[in-house]
């Protein structure tokens, strides 16, 4: 299935800026479900610097700087993404239990280094005594891995409310635990925390949902920005996707940009200016299917 | 030499702990040779000499401006540095070992600094554990994998020794990323030197410049491009920063440019300094920022202390850091006990010099033995903490709870703790309240790569404590430094210390290097508040003065002079309301019957704006943060005239007569300060623009004075008491009188303040140096059309040689005001206030501030 994103940022400044320099996580990389067709970034105006490197993860970065005065800052990019088609049938994960896992990774050198890097909290997945209990709840002795992640990924949808608005990205996860709503990337922090007072793995990953839903299912949340889920690794499998926004796990709809341990590690668009004054943001995403 | 008797009479109040190594004798109680040596040369310029000589010390530190800054200090910006006149002593024997073993150590965290950012084989391999790197914030994943030139990565190293039980020196710590103390070593090596070069003699005692001029050579060979003559600056996080002394120090002493992270830019790759003559490329960096806070835009965001786009640039390779980015993951207690391992992996030798012994938490065992033992145990994160809170555990010294709290933090981030063990420090002589006690000490030595190996410095900074269980001793937490003597087998001809670098890079210094916009700001000011402070006491003292000799008494509208100069005051400190219309006619009324209580904090009360003392601390921020553009001796004076000031400020209120003499005694400082820079700051762009800066002030408030004078016409008696007072607070009295050999008259009052061009104070006479001035600024050549600037300027100075004098001395016969006068000083401050804005916009860039752009809304 090829699918066609096209993502706008655009900023307007109150007053003119002579430099700005950005950093740019829009170029969708290739896993073993999609393959990145095509992709291309517009910048208006005209950066006098564009240049692309490879991250820790990974992932693929666009750093440009604008070095003309300028008021506004208009970054588009257009990709072309094909995705597997993910048979209907379920595949199977192993009964393998998450404590296991757990100290199966923690005894390894070496082999697993990918996998155990993103086994411990950052400054905004770190947890609490209630974040713990909370995962508890899903993890109990000797659970498959799977079940017990996936169980985790159901109750935060259940059990929490999508307000857009309530957060903003450097909300503590304890006010997001405590009022019980957040937005995309809270939830993905929030099971990333939980998933680590368990001592394991999880990566947070950002990306872009199907626009348009088929006929007959209900539109998805999350289709008009870029959108954040985690991904759990299970031996066997490897890392497998889980959105606890949605609860599903990712399907063919989900086009990944790349991931981190989480947001900042693969912040969309980031940039510094100079300037005293505020600045307005919009951003506007489209995927769509151009054949199945 | 005398006998050992007459040396233990010096030493009778040094009792070694018992469980310590003591450094001054041996088991069967004679003292070492070194010592001997030198306890001999001391015994013989005598206990009284050795006080007056400490003195001496502190005294030439002190007027040095030797200054360590506490974080949140109440006391002031700055501490004066202590420094021991008992030296450390090592060895020639021992240094030979400590030497090999440092040397050994930077190389092998060279190397492993490139394993980490590089292959990570040692990871890989199981010989470093992940999480002990990749947990620690010094772990910079942006870094890694950036292709850094070169063989040596590490350029800097620094290691804290201590001596232990067995004599022997153990490393207690490293630092990798910014090491200070270098600069404060050499301050003291100094000090010394010049103050105690008796004691030097009969000791060869090895000199610290050689490490220096490698310092200076490693700085040079790192640059990317312009190989025979980089620019090489330091980047220091401000004059707020503790050890901001010593970064434009060693500016100073190695011929660095100091730069704050908002003096840089990168611009298509490259790092440029913004200088008043535009953007000049940045070869090298000799950061002391720490590496998260130097590039906004991909390490902490919030950082105002770095450049963004910084780390760009290096993966460009076109700048070099040192240490480069990412280096304070070395920094990293956790990695001692794994150290032995990885030398094996890399030499196949065993470590040359011992460490503290370790146990990193991260490993189920080490955590318990840590746990079990943590009351005998050091326990600290594997990280250095926030600046000014220490990092360092004492188990003893925990109560239960806290004990059991920490045993918790412990087992939820293990890989973030050590245990180490608590090693008793040596005992060594101290010079404590003027006696020779034990004290404890931490000696801090400085290797800089140099031939693919590193040189370190013979010598070094330590640090000594006489407290009984202050076995953490560090800057942070105050402490007394000693300086260091490493001795040498055989003589060394040359002098213990050389303030010249000898290397031949000599020749750039001559080479012109333009000025940064940042430096020129603050001499800039440097000169617009020295004329302020200057202008507002004479004006302050001659009101005052008026005050005390006028037996009338004041009230609010009393037609004579006292309320006109009391308000003239007011204006030109731009301290209103004071004694302007006050809504609240009763508190006006109080501020005529008292004019002191105003006229009092006018003067001293530091936190209003305006006043003397508000000017003078805005001349010392200018002044400090242009640190290293300043003689030694210009320091002198400043000191003692903060030291005298204030003084005044606290015996002086309420004695009037005091209060004008501390004003008296501040102008004879100021001229000092004036003077000394006349003598020793060279006529460059930097000089041209702090003169600049004085001029242009000087016109300003002489317009002030006068438009706020001479508003109204008076009554012969107050307006020839007026007049007066304008020539004395302008001191130009006596200079009326030698000219005009007359009585005071307006026309020829402001003939000499305004029109005089042969007099150095008059408007013409700075309105035409300003002018020379603004012609001579970068980008200002002899073309047309003019700037605005030039403009400005020519046009106030036509205005002033196109006056007629008569005309402006005269008031309007029905209002009686001045309004020629008026009309013509305002129409020349608003064209000269203006050349001032135009001259701050064009060369000082520095207002604006950074701002993250994030994109917010995700669904």
């Amino acid at each position: 299935m090829l699918y066609s994103v096209e993502h706008t940022t655009r900023y307007q400044y109150h007053e003119l800026v002579s430099l700005c320099h950005n950093i740019a996580a829009l170029a969708p990389r290739n896993t073993d479900t999609q393959t990145c067709r095509a992709f291309n970034i517009i910048i208006s105006p005209l950066p006098e610097v564009l240049e692309e490197h490879t991250d820790f993860f990974g992932n693929k970065l666009y750093y440009f700087v604008i070095e003309q005065e300028h008021e506004e800052l208009t970054v588009t990019v257009r990709s072309q993404v094909e995705k597997k088609i993910i048979a209907d049938t379920t595949p199977t994960y192993p009964s393998q239990s998450w404590e296991s896992v757990r100290d199966m990774l923690l005894s390894s050198t070496g082999e697993y280094m990918e996998v155990r890097q993103f086994t411990h909290p950052t400054d905004i997945t770190a947890g609490n005594d209630d974040i713990k209990n909370y995962a508890r709840q899903s993890f109990t002795p000797g659970k498959p891995l799977f079940e017990a992640a996936h169980d985790l990924i159901r109750r935060i949808y259940i059990d929490f409310t999508f307000t857009s608005g309530f957060t903003t990205i450097s909300t503590p996860l304890s006010v997001v635990m405590k009022e019980r709503k957040g937005v995309c990337q809270d939830f993905a922090h929030l099971a990333i925390s939980c998933i680590h007072s368990m001592g394991l793995p999880v990566r947070y990953v950002s990306g872009y949902l199907e626009t348009v839903a088929p006929e007959g299912k209900e539109k998805l949340t999350g289709v008009d920005a870029s959108h954040a889920w985690v991904s759990v690794f299970i031996p066997g499998n490897g890392w497998v996707d889980m959105d606890p926004t949605n609860d599903q796990l990712a399907n063919e709809q989900y086009i990944t940009i790349g991931w981190g341990r989480d947001y900042f590690d693969i912040i969309p668009l980031k940039g510094v200016i100079m300037s005293s004054n505020s600045h307005e943001l919009k951003v506007s995403v489209d995927v769509k299917r151009l054949e199945e | 030499m005398p006998d050992q008797p007459a040396i233990y009479s010096l030493l009778q109040q040094y009792i070694p702990a018992l469980s310590s190594y003591n450094e001054l004798f041996t088991a069967d109680n004679t003292i070492r040779p070194d010592w001997q040596t030198f306890f001999s040369s001391l015994h013989q310029l005598g206990h009284k000499e050795l006080q007056n000589r400490n003195a001496d010390i502190l005294r030439l530190l002190k007027e040095n401006g030797v200054a360590y800054n506490i974080y949140n200090d109440p006391s002031g910006q700055s501490r004066p540095w202590e420094l021991d006149p008992i030296p450390q002593l090592i060895t020639a024997d021992e240094w030979e070992t400590i030497n090999a073993g440092l040397i050994q150590r930077a190389e092998l965290f060279n190397l492993l600094l490139k394993d980490i950012y590089g292959p990570q084989t040692l990871i890989k391999n199981g010989i470093i554990p992940q999480e002990l790197i990749y947990l620690h914030p010094g772990f910079i994943r942006s870094c890694a994998n950036i292709q850094l030139p070169g063989s040596q990565h590490l350029i800097l190293y620094a290691a804290d020794m201590a001596r232990g039980n067995d004599g022997r020196l153990w490393i207690i710590s490293d630092r990798t990323q910014a090491p200070s103390g270098s600069g404060y070593a050499l301050e003291n090596r100094f000090a010394m030197s010049s103050v105690l070069p008796e004691l030097f003699s009969n000791l060869n005692v090895r000199r610290l410049s050689p490490y220096f001029d490698s310092l200076q050579q490693a700085l040079t060979n790192i640059a990317p491009h312009n190989t025979d003559n980089p620019r090489v600056v330091i980047l220091t996080p401000g004059p707020d920063n503790e050890t901001y002394f010593e970064h434009s120090y060693l500016a100073a002493y190695l011929g660095l440019t100091l730069v704050q992270g908002n003096d840089l830019m990168v611009k298509d790759n490259y790092v440029w300094l913004k200088t008043i003559d535009g953007l000049e490329k940045v070869d090298v960096i000799l950061r002391r920022v720490d590496d998260n806070y130097c590039d906004p835009l991909e390490l902490k965001s919030d950082s105002l202390l770095g450049v963004p786009g910084l780390l760009q640039a290096v993966r460009k390779g076109n700048v070099a850091i040192a240490n480069p980015l990412g280096s304070s993951i070395i920094e990293n207690a956790g990695l001692v006990p794994f150290l032995p391992a990885v030398a094996k992996h890399f030499f196949g030798t065993d470590l040359v010099m011992p460490a503290i012994a370790t146990w990193w938490c991260g490993q189920s065992k080490e955590m318990q033995y840590v746990i079990d033992n943590i009351k005998t145990l050091v326990v600290r994160k594997i990280f250095r903490n926030v600046p000014g809170t220490s990092s360092t555990i004492d188990g003893a010294s925990l109560s239960a709870t806290q004990t059991k709290e920490l045993i918790q933090k412990i087992k939820a981030s293990p890989w973030l703790y050590v245990g180490q063990e608590k090693i008793n420090f040596s005992s060594t002589p101290s010079w404590h309240n003027g006696k020779i006690e034990a004290g404890r000490s931490l000696f801090r030595s400085f290797l800089v790569s140099h031939q693919d190996s590193y040189i370190a410095m013979p010598g070094g900074l330590t640090r000594t404590s006489t407290g009984e269980n202050n076995f953490i001793i560090s800057n942070q937490l105050g402490g007394i430094s000693k300086d260091t003597w490493v001795l040498s087998a055989n003589e060394e001809q040359e002098q213990p210390v050389s303030l010249q670098l000898n290397t031949d890079t000599l020749q750039h210094k001559t080479l012109k290097r333009s000025l940064p916009s940042h430096t020129a700001e603050n001499l800039f000011w440097v000169g617009r508040y020295t004329e302020r402070v200057i202008y507002n006491a004479r004006l302050q003292r001659t009101v005052m003065q008026r005050i005390l000799q006028s037996n009338r008494h004041l009230s609010v509208d009393s037609s004579g002079s006292e309320s006109i100069l009391l308000q003239t005051l007011t204006q030109c400190t731009y301290t209103f309301p004071g004694f302007f219309e006050n809504t609240d006619i009763l508190k006006k009324r109080d501020t005529y019957d008292n004019p002191w209580k105003e006229l009092t904090d006018v003067l001293y009360n530091e936190k209003r704006s305006g006043s003397l003392s508000h000017n003078l601390s805005l001349l010392k921020n200018a002044v400090y943060s242009v640190r290293n553009f300043w003689a030694l001796d210009t320091w002198r004076v400043l000191r003692q005239m903060e030291e005298e000031w204030d003084n005044a400020k606290k015996d002086s209120p309420g004695d009037h007569l005091r209060m004008i003499s501390s004003i008296d005694t501040l102008n004879t400082s100021m001229f000092a300060f004036l003077g000394m820079n006349r003598e020793s700051v060279r006529r460059e762009q930097g000089w041209n623009i702090m003169d600049l800066g004085r001029k242009l002030e000087q016109v300003l408030y002489i317009i002030t004075l006068l438009r706020s004078v001479f508003q109204v016409k008076q009554e012969e008696q107050a307006e020839h008491e007026l007049m007066e007072s304008v020539m004395i607070a302008s001191q130009s009295l006596i200079t009326y009188r030698y000219t005009y050999r007359d009585h005071l008259q307006l026309p020829l009052a402001l003939e000499l303040l305004m029109l005089d061009t042969n007099y150095p104070k008059s408007l013409a006479y700075l309105v035409k140096k300003i002018k020379r001035y603004v012609s001579l600024l970068p980008k200002e050549g002899k073309e047309m059309p003019l700037s605005d600037k030039k403009r400005n300027i020519e046009e106030a100075d036509s205005l002033l040689k196109l006056a007629d004098v008569i005309k402006l001395a005269q008031h309007d016969p029905d209002t009686m005001e001045y309004a020629a006068l008026n009309k013509f000083l305002d129409k020349l401050y608003s064209l000269v206030s203006d050349t001032s804005v135009l001259i701050s916009k064009t060369y000082f860039k520095h207002s604006q501030t950074q701002k993250q752009l994030f994109t917010a809304n995700l669904i």
